[in-house]
């Protein structure tokens, strides 16, 4: 079994039109940026894909990954919790003028939500929003006292996902907190792509180390040297 | 009036919170203003701080230029990890916050309200809305307290029977540190425990837009200089 891509190019080629992509990364920490700005420059070569439905904490921050995405054209609506950020422009300017759509969603509740249609469980009950805006239209139920809303499950037809070390099986182990959404999003997706920073022969792994079983992973890529999302903005980077 | 009071700095009151939290406790501190609570740690005590993002037992900012971009906090900037961190994906991080598994969370707010509801999310319908962690912080810990100014830059009541703003969560706030005074939440009702000692009672309620309750003593609300 090798699940091992040959270029970034034929990693991102299987994404289409209208397709939600849930993309990994809190702020530039885990950001694929490699995998998105392939997706940007083929949809730039092509016109496809376009009107996606992203699915990522953020939306975005100067003019790399998301951000870039989002200046391009290529997105319909971001599913995210905090579309803000140091330079938010891209995001902002389009959401104020109708030509976005935004679904604002508790941080922990999107993390739950992944989990939940990875797990194949519909939907669940939280604490997180009763009372609040972000309930409005959700049902409400008691437990032992206290009131809880259902939310429910969401899933991806594509994860782009950033981990450190991958074996061909696709075995992951990530970086420090650069882990966050992603183990999540691998197992939410219809398809999961992840860019490794290094790939390794199975068994280069410790089993006791995997974070994300192979099972969960589609298609892997190496990129040695990946770009930090944070350094491209600090040095006002463009994509393209 | 307290024109001629001397209220509390951010840091004092930092400080003050800082105070109640119990050795080995584990503590998840709202971006901004919170964040200085973990600057005064009492000596001989020390907190694992837990940042939504993925990290327990982080420790203060590195040097500039030693920053590494995927060890960050919440709000994004660089952190550095202490002896015992561990990290872990967005739903453990966020069981330890909802499982009520964190001890303690200190969260800014723009108002509370002597119900233990608070708005600190959304200062209402213009804009960008964004939420984060903020309405699963509220119902993370066993203890939620609230750091903030008694009264608003105009000098409006933070501390209200009703909040006006979109709410973050209900009946959360057990506790609400001001640069004024100190102030518990029991039972839909606002319990004044501390407050400056140059201030008087009256002064104090006329700054409070709900009852200020005393049913045990009112201790002096004491800070050093910072």
């Amino acid at each position: 079994m090798d699940k091992t891509l040959p270029s970034l190019a034929e990693a991102v080629a299987g994404i289409e039109d209208g397709a939600t992509v849930m993309i990994g990364g809190f702020g530039g920490s885990g950001a694929p940026i490699e995998l998105i700005h392939a997706l940007i420059d083929r949809y730039l070569a092509t016109g496809h894909p376009k009107g996606l439905t992203i699915v990522n904490n953020n939306a975005g921050n100067g003019h790399v990954g998301i951000a870039a995405m989002i200046e391009q054209g290529m997105v319909a609506k971001m599913i995210c919790s905090f579309p803000r950020s140091a330079d938010p422009r891209v995001f902002t300017e389009l959401y104020l003028s109708g030509k976005i759509e935004l679904e604002l969603v508790p941080q922990g509740t999107l993390a739950e939500r992944i989990r939940a249609g990875g797990a194949g469980i519909p939907a669940f009950y939280t604490p997180t929003g009763y009372g609040t805006e972000l309930a409005n239209g959700k049902p409400v139920e008691e437990f032992d006292g206290k009131h809880y809303i259902r939310e429910r499950w969401l899933k991806a037809d594509v994860a782009l996902i950033k981990a450190e070390i991958g074996d061909t099986m696709g075995n992951l182990t990530y970086r420090m907190a650069a882990r966050n959404f992603a183990p999540l999003m691998a197992t939410a997706a219809e398809r999961t792509i992840v860019q490794v920073t290094k790939l390794v022969a199975p068994g280069g792994i410790d089993p006791e180390a995997v974070i994300t079983p192979g099972l969960f992973v589609d298609g892997l890529v190496e990129v040695a040297t990946p770009a930090q999302e944070e350094a491209l903005n600090r040095a006002e980077a463009h994509h393209p | 009036m307290t024109d001629q009071i001397e209220k509390l700095t951010n840091a004092q009151i930092a400080w003050r919170a800082a105070q109640d939290i119990a050795d080995g406790a584990y503590v998840n501190l709202g971006i901004g203003f919170p964040e200085m609570v973990a600057k005064f740690q009492p000596e001989g005590r020390e907190a694992v701080f837990h940042t939504e993002n993925g990290v327990l037992g982080f420790g203060p900012a590195p040097a500039p230029g030693e920053e590494d971009w995927d060890l960050i906090n919440a709000g994004k900037k660089a952190i550095t990890l202490k002896p015992g961190a561990a990290f872990f994906h967005h739903a453990d991080s966020f069981a330890m916050v909802r499982g009520g598994h964190l001890d303690v969370a200190i969260l800014g707010a723009y108002e509370v309200a002597q119900t233990g509801d608070l708005a600190n999310w959304s200062t209402g319908p213009k804009g960008v809305p964004a939420v984060g962690g903020a309405m699963d912080l509220v119902h993370g810990a066993k203890r939620v307290a609230v750091i903030t100014e008694h009264v608003t830059k105009k000098g409006q009541p933070k501390l209200v029977e009703r909040c006006s703003l979109p709410l973050t969560g209900v009946g959360c706030v057990t506790r609400v540190y001001t640069s004024l005074a100190v102030v518990d939440i029991e039972d839909g009702r606002f319990v004044l425990r501390e407050k400056l000692a140059g201030l008087s009672f009256d002064d104090l309620q006329a700054q409070t837009g709900a009852e200020l309750h005393r049913p045990g003593p009112v201790a002096d609300l004491i800070v050093p200089e910072l």
